[in-house]
């Protein structure tokens, strides 16, 4: 029988939530690296029991965990994230220049073919892959060299590589998308790159239309049409149908456009979810109510999903990474809260409940099918 | 041989308990323990002073014979009764933030 195993990176911890493909009854294993900023642990698709997680501390750094068995025993593997070359600077909050600087890994994106090949996004934005399951991480440098590079300017949260897709259909190609830097699209394996930007509009920069400097939450694809891409931007909603060179706003009837993660049903690449957010200044869902919103129809046309889910005075947030789907027959939808929820669906996002719900702040939440 | 103690996560992370005992060849320094340091435990790499200019991280203080050396010279002697063995090395993750 399948099952489901949820790896949730929070503020003091990475927790491990397993349950059988009914994902009635969960078990709950953790805190791992209790008391460490976990931003992200993700599953190699092929090879399920390959783990990596990110760890990191404002005191000790950086630190790469991986495991061989499924999240049961970690060992710490490379952590040297160098730029390549001289790095140069980029735009700081007040304008002036400021020389890169890691930070530490938002993102693990495992390769799609190679348990031993991980792509990280890092801050300050760049991106690094291993080859050898994470002893060594070099450099793809192309990304944080191309031209636009010096005008790039942090977002309130960092400025943070956070968002990986790989394409399954042409292994040339990748997208990242960086705060708040924009998309960018790479055709050869990540060697060059290419803003992709063309149809945001961002009212907070002094170009609206500009190539660079918008502010993308995040960016999701259903892996049947790679070329379909999904974005949650720093207001707006967004859809690109010709991999990226055009964006159209599908914002329709949320209640906010504005929202951090965005996600895409397992069998419907139709059927997307977000979970709209009140911003600038507040940052927690509209009228304390937190509702998923899906859309059958690629964007416009939205219904909240509220069944399960707390309609009265909750203002937790809901991070950019801290949403995924799984593949059983009845696709299963999962985000977790600032507020130290899991809340999963097994129906499509028609019902919901908590599957953990005091855990410290969720970061990122993924998920793993099993056979 | 020289006796330090780290912060109860690094402990975790290098998987050992109380005290340790290392030896240093040579000098005695920051930067000499810290090396010894590294050299036995490689999963501390990079969570006491950055991997490529070996800078101690800001949160990171080194106190040994109830004085604040994190800003003397990574290449400064440290105290005599550290070098002598009789006082540990205290390297002390900074008391901020949650």
């Amino acid at each position: 029988m399948s099952s489901v195993r949820v790896l949730v990176g929070t503020r003091k911890g990475a927790f491990i939530l397993t349950a059988d493909g009914k994902r009635d009854t969960w078990d709950v294993s953790g805190p791992h690296f209790a008391g460490w900023e976990i931003y992200h642990v993700k599953g190699s698709p092929v090879d399920p029991q390959r783990l990596y997680a990110s760890q990191t501390s404002s005191w000790f750094g950086q630190v790469v965990q991986r495991s061989n068995d499924g999240g049961q025993t970690w060992e710490p593997v490379g952590n040297k994230f160098e730029y390549a070359g001289v790095p140069g600077t980029h735009q700081w909050y007040d304008g002036t220049a400021r020389p890169w600087e890691f930070k530490r890994v938002w993102h693990f994106e495992p390769s799609l073919n190679d348990p031993d090949t991980v792509y990280a996004g890092v801050e300050d934005a760049a991106l690094f892959r291993t080859t050898d399951g994470g002893q060594n991480w070099e450099e793809l440098a192309g990304l944080r060299e191309h031209k636009t590079g010096s005008s790039w300017q942090p977002g309130a949260g960092g400025m943070c590589l956070h968002t990986i897709l790989l394409d399954p259909v042409n292994a040339q190609r990748m997208f990242v998308a960086i705060s708040a830097a924009g998309a960018f699209r790479s055709d050869d394996a990540g060697t060059t790159w290419k803003p992709i930007n063309q149809g945001l509009h961002s009212e907070y920069i002094p170009d609206p239309a500009a190539e660079v400097g918008h502010c993308v939450h995040r960016i999701a694809m259903h892996p049947s049409r790679p070329d379909v891409l999904f974005m949650q931007k720093h207001w707006d909603v967004l859809r690109s149908d010709n991999a990226g060179e055009m964006w159209t706003e599908v914002s329709g009837n949320l209640p906010s456009d504005f929202g951090f993660p965005i996600d895409v049903h397992a069998h419907e690449p139709e059927t997307v979810y977000v979970v709209p957010i009140k911003s600038d200044g507040e940052h927690f869902p509209p009228e304390g109510k937190l509702r998923a919103y899906r859309s059958r129809t690629g964007g416009n046309e939205w219904e909240a999903l509220t069944n399960g889910l707390p309609q009265k005075d909750c203002y937790v947030n809901v991070l950019r990474d801290a949403m995924a789907v799984d593949s059983l027959d009845s696709c299963g939808i999962y985000f977790g809260t600032t507020g130290g929820q899991v809340y999963a669906s097994s129906d499509s996002g028609d019902s919901w409940k908590p599957i953990v719900r005091d855990l410290p702040a969720v970061l990122s939440v993924e998920v793993q099918t099993l056979a | 041989m020289i006796r330090v103690v780290l912060p109860a996560h690094l402990r975790t992370l290098a998987r050992i308990s109380g005290e340790l005992e290392l030896p240093v060849d040579g000098k005695i320094t920051q930067r000499s323990v810290v090396d010894a340091l590294e050299e036995r435990y490689p999963t501390l790499r990079g969570t006491i002073r950055d991997q490529a200019t070996k800078k101690r991280r800001p949160y990171i203080r080194f106190f040994a014979c109830e004085k604040d050396l994190s800003h003397d010279s990574l290449d400064a002697p440290l105290p005599e009764p550290v070098a002598a063995g009789n006082e540990p090395l205290l390297i002390v993750g900074a008391i901020a933030g949650g």
